[in-house]
């Protein structure tokens, strides 16, 4: 894996959610994790999942297979933490499966796929076509505006 | 920001802080010119930064504080008496040095201008001319306003001295206009209405611990952010402290337990220390407010007198920041829509000096400040109409709307009263902003209107950000905590209690604590939805644990789970994305670390329709203190009597409803007599004390159906009298304005209630009527 990060790179912290692999630039990700215990938020939208304890760090934890209108996991498996940091607020994103972290070349940076529609495509700026998948960029700004339901309100 | 030294950011620093007190002494001196001491202390002030300014090289400036000295220095030997142009021209002195020192401090040089209008006038009037042309007010650039966030920034071709010496009318108009903010040292940015902790961290060297006058050397000047820190640090040691002593309590080790109690003392100290650093007086909040109400009073050609009381009630540093500028609209308000014109209060028979009153104290936890005056208090009609015509509100809305909601109206966005849009106080967004910024620091707003008589806006603010000691309850099987402020007791019933003593009035379950109704809100039913009225089957039949709260001086009874144990919790804010949900007051980490949700007490009320904040009632309950009505409304508690009729005694006199049994009730010669509460309390039969004949008393029928008497027990100096009735119906509230006379002796008069004429008692006279009746009366 290079470590040069260059001008034309860019570095990815990348997750899977069901058949899906995105990607997150790493400057707006604090840390990821693997499961941790929530407490539940009875009145909070659907997606919140709950709240975790980060270090005496309180953290919302959001269901994003629930926000992208996936059924619950199949088996049950306990998901991942992906925490993001958004002017100084953290937020953890629920994941089925942590990937790598690495570079992408921006020349192979693409317009989101037509195949690609319903919620998804609210929240991804666009993808990279890796050699052998396609990772789906997440606009973390837009994935939580639209999750406020004050887009005017949201973070700024 | 230009290049300060040390010494230049120490005097730009003490001299804004001199300025701001001599905002007040003028406005004082202006009352009291002859008040020697406080001319002596203004001279000195001016003729400091005068000295130091000079010392630095800021010419300009030392320019326009010399010639403010020398007008002072004649008014001081007493060669010059205060007149009401010195004070304006001084005060506009005041004006023109603090915006220098603002440039000062954004670019290290004292500006272009020097101010020579005013230091002709300053001149003129150390010569006796006192007359040269000036408007009887000046236009203060003082507080910040929450609108006017686009044309803030004050160019550098802004001259108010020069509007000053045109015409007097031109310069009356003039000056509306060129009310605007105070110039920062940064750019404003247009990202919030109302700039709140911005001021914290534009100055650096700002913060200093409260101290007296720069004389002593027992203080030291610290950081804002330094001071945060510690706070912060000192909430995760909280915490901490609480999961070591949680794991601690495990170990049956003596030295161990001494150590953890150690410890926990040790931190409750510093955390009681720490926040004591970041206390000030709230009276900073309020320093400028003598001269922004003198000078709007003069522009709007009124007589305002203002009132301060409790300046030394003491509150976080980010929290007097945060009610600055809300404070500042309000009086604002005041001034400008509230308190009438001295012509007009004449023909109202008011002194033509309005009042305007603030009053600082602390209650329970939380600092309240009151803004009241005297005017003419908000027309509600008027409100109503306004919220019509901007579509906030629809006619239908309008005609079941209760004054306390039409009043409410004023914080909705987009509304203004006024006739014209003046820039004294607003144009429209105004009083939404104030609530929402009030409300960003946990706070609350409330509106006590007077149509009249005046209006007093009522702030509630939470004493402590941080650590609340917490009582930590369950609902299916998550833990929450309930801040122990709100706590008044707790009770736990068995089944059979439950069956007794819980009712349902109007569709709401109450349960009678020791007489008084006590309204019940079902926290897991809160919790799926609901408004907390349905008891869940789980908990029925079973016991109840019932956790008694007060919000808004109103009582309820939260009905949880489990009652878990006391802690001491660090409140952590929701966050963005769950603030919106207001019946969490915060978030907690608990002492096993695990996260817990802090209710709100005030919500859970309004959700159950206890606190009248919300439209309509569920509950008819009974109100422990109805402080938040209005004089006009008056309680009064409905029954009725053994021949039929309805009678109501007016609430305030009553101390309890009880349920006797028959069996307890004795006959001591002509009267009837119950052992109560320690002592013997006569009971009178209300239906048989009214009537004029010989009526059978309601203790020589039999009365098979029930066992248990109605009662309702009066208290008069100290001595208890139970009021039989046939049975208590309700708790009405009613303005009493249809009435009717007097039936018969022992009541007040008549008034139609809910479709029934009612009899309003005259407790007094029955009692009296009961005394003379029994002693006549035929034995049965």
């Amino acid at each position: 894996m290079e470590s040069n990060i260059t001008d034309d790179t860019k570095q990815f912290c990348t997750f899977y959610l069901e058949d899906l692999f995105f990607g997150i630039e790493v400057s707006q990700v604090q840390e990821v994790l693997r499961y941790q215990e929530m407490t539940a938020v009875p009145l909070a939208p659907s997606v919140v999942k709950g709240l975790i304890n980060l270090r005496g760090q309180i953290v919302p934890a959001i269901d994003l297979r629930r926000r992208l209108n996936f059924a619950p996991h199949a088996t049950n498996k306990l998901p991942m933490n992906v925490v993001v940091n958004m002017n100084s607020e953290a937020i953890s994103l629920l994941v089925d499966h942590i990937g790598d972290v690495f570079n992408v070349d921006n020349q192979i940076f693409e317009e989101p796929p037509e195949t690609l529609s319903g919620p998804a495509r609210e929240v991804i700026v666009g993808a990279y076509k890796l050699p052998d998948k396609l990772m789906l960029v997440l606009d973390v700004k837009k994935l939580l505006g639209v999750l406020d339901g004050r887009t005017d309100v949201a973070y700024h | 920001m230009g290049e300060l030294d040390d010494i230049a950011k120490e005097f730009v620093t003490e001299s804004r802080e001199n300025l701001d007190r001599l905002d007040q002494d003028f406005v004082d001196l202006e009352n009291n010119p002859q008040d020697k001491e406080r001319l002596a202390s203004i001279f000195r002030a001016v003729h400091t930064v005068k000295g130091t300014c000079g010392f630095l090289g800021f010419s300009k400036l030392e320019l326009v504080a010399h010639a403010g000295e020398n007008l002072l220095s004649k008014l001081r030997d007493g060669s010059l008496s205060l007149s009401g142009d010195m004070t304006n021209a001084l005060l506009a002195t005041v004006d023109a040095i603090r915006e220098m020192l603002n440039i000062i401090d954004a670019t290290g040089n004292d500006g272009d201008r020097d101010y020579p209008e005013l230091r002709a006038t300053l001149a003129g009037l150390q010569e006796g001319k006192g007359n040269i042309a000036q408007a009887p007010c000046v236009s203060a650039p003082v507080a910040k306003t929450p609108e006017d966030k686009a044309s803030s920034l004050i160019t550098p071709d802004w001259d108010p001295f020069a509007e000053l010496e045109e015409a007097k009318s031109q310069a009356q108009q003039k000056q509306l206009e060129a009310e605007q903010k105070t110039p920062e040292p940064a750019p404003i940015q247009t990202s919030a209405p109302v700039v709140l902790a911005k001021p914290i961290s534009e100055h650096p060297v700002s913060a200093e611990t409260k101290t007296a006058t720069p004389v002593t050397d027992t203080s030291i000047r610290v950081d804002v952010d330094l001071l945060d820190k510690l706070m912060n640090l000192v909430g995760e040691l909280v915490l901490t402290r609480n999961q070591v002593v949680q794991f601690g309590g495990q170990f049956e080790d003596s030295s161990l337990s001494s150590a953890l109690q150690r410890l926990s003392l040790i931190t409750t100290d510093l955390q009681e220390g720490v926040m004591k650093t970041r206390m000030q007086p709230v009276g900073n909040a309020w320093s400028k407010f003598p001269r922004v109400v003198r000078d709007l009073a003069l522009s709007c050609n009124k007589q305002i007198r203002l009132e301060m009381f409790g300046k030394e009630t003491e509150l976080d540093k980010s929290l007097i920041e945060a009610i600055r500028d809300p404070l500042t609209h309000m009086v604002r308000n005041a001034v400008d829509h509230g308190i009438e014109t001295p012509e007009k209060r004449r023909q109202l028979g008011k002194p033509e000096e309005g009042t305007l009153t603030l009053r600082a104290y602390h209650e329970g936890g939380h600092v309240i400040i009151e803004i009241s005056d005297d005017g003419a208090g908000i027309d509600k009609d008027k409100v109503i109409l306004k919220a019509m015509e901007k579509n906030i509100i629809s006619v239908s809305d309008a005609r079941t709307m209760s004054d306390r909601d039409a009043i409410n109206l004023l914080f909705m966005p987009g509304f203004s009263t006024a006739e014209k849009v003046t820039n004294v106080s607003g144009r429209g967004v105004g009083m939404d902003v104030v609530k929402t910024n009030i409300e960003k620091i946990g706070g609350a707003v409330d509106i006590n209107n007077r149509p009249g008589h005046g209006s007093t806006f009522k702030v509630t603010i939470p004493l402590t950000l941080a650590i609340v000691p917490a009582l930590i309850i369950t609902s299916q099987d998550e833990k929450y905590a309930v801040p122990q402020m709100s706590l008044v007791e707790l009770v736990r019933l068995d089944g059979k209690q439950v069956k007794t003593s819980v009712e349902m009035v109007g569709g709401a379950p109450v349960y009678r604590l020791r007489g008084k109704l006590l309204p019940l809100v079902c926290l897991r039913d809160v919790l799926s939805g609901g408004k907390g009225l349905q008891i869940t089957e789980r908990t029925k039949g079973s016991d109840l644990n019932i956790v008694v709260l007060q919000a808004n001086d109103r009582q309820f009874g939260l009905v949880v789970d489990q009652v878990r144990d006391s802690q001491e919790i660090v409140v952590k804010p929701l966050g963005h994305l769950l603030h919106d949900l207001s019946i969490y007051a915060g978030v907690t980490i608990l002492g096993d670390g695990k996260v817990a949700l802090i209710l709100d007490t005030a919500e859970l009320a309004v959700i159950a329709g206890i606190d009248s904040k919300g439209n309509g009632h569920a509950h008819e309950g009974e109100r422990i203190n109805n402080s938040e009505s209005s004089e006009e409304v008056h309680q009064l508690l409905v029954c009725t009597l053994a021949d039929g009729g309805r009678v109501a005694i007016p609430l305030s006199l009553v101390t309890r409803l009880e349920k006797l049994d028959q069996s307890s009730i004795e006959r001591t010669g002509n009267k009837h007599v119950v052992q109560y509460r320690n002592e013997i309390m006569p009971l009178i039969d209300v239906a048989s004390a009214l009537s004029e004949s010989a009526h059978k008393s309601y203790f020589d029928t039999q009365n098979a159906e029930k066992t248990l008497v109605d009662v309702v027990v009066y208290t008069l100096r100290n001595q208890n009298v139970g009021l039989v009735v046939k049975s208590i119906l309700d708790i009405v509230e009613s303005s009493l304005s249809v009435q009717g006379k007097s039936s018969r002796e022992g009541v007040v008069s008549t008034v139609a209630l809910h479709d029934h004429v009612v009899e309003v008692l005259d407790i007094n006279r029955l009692l009296r009527k009961a005394d003379e009746t029994t002693s006549v009366s035929q034995v049965n």
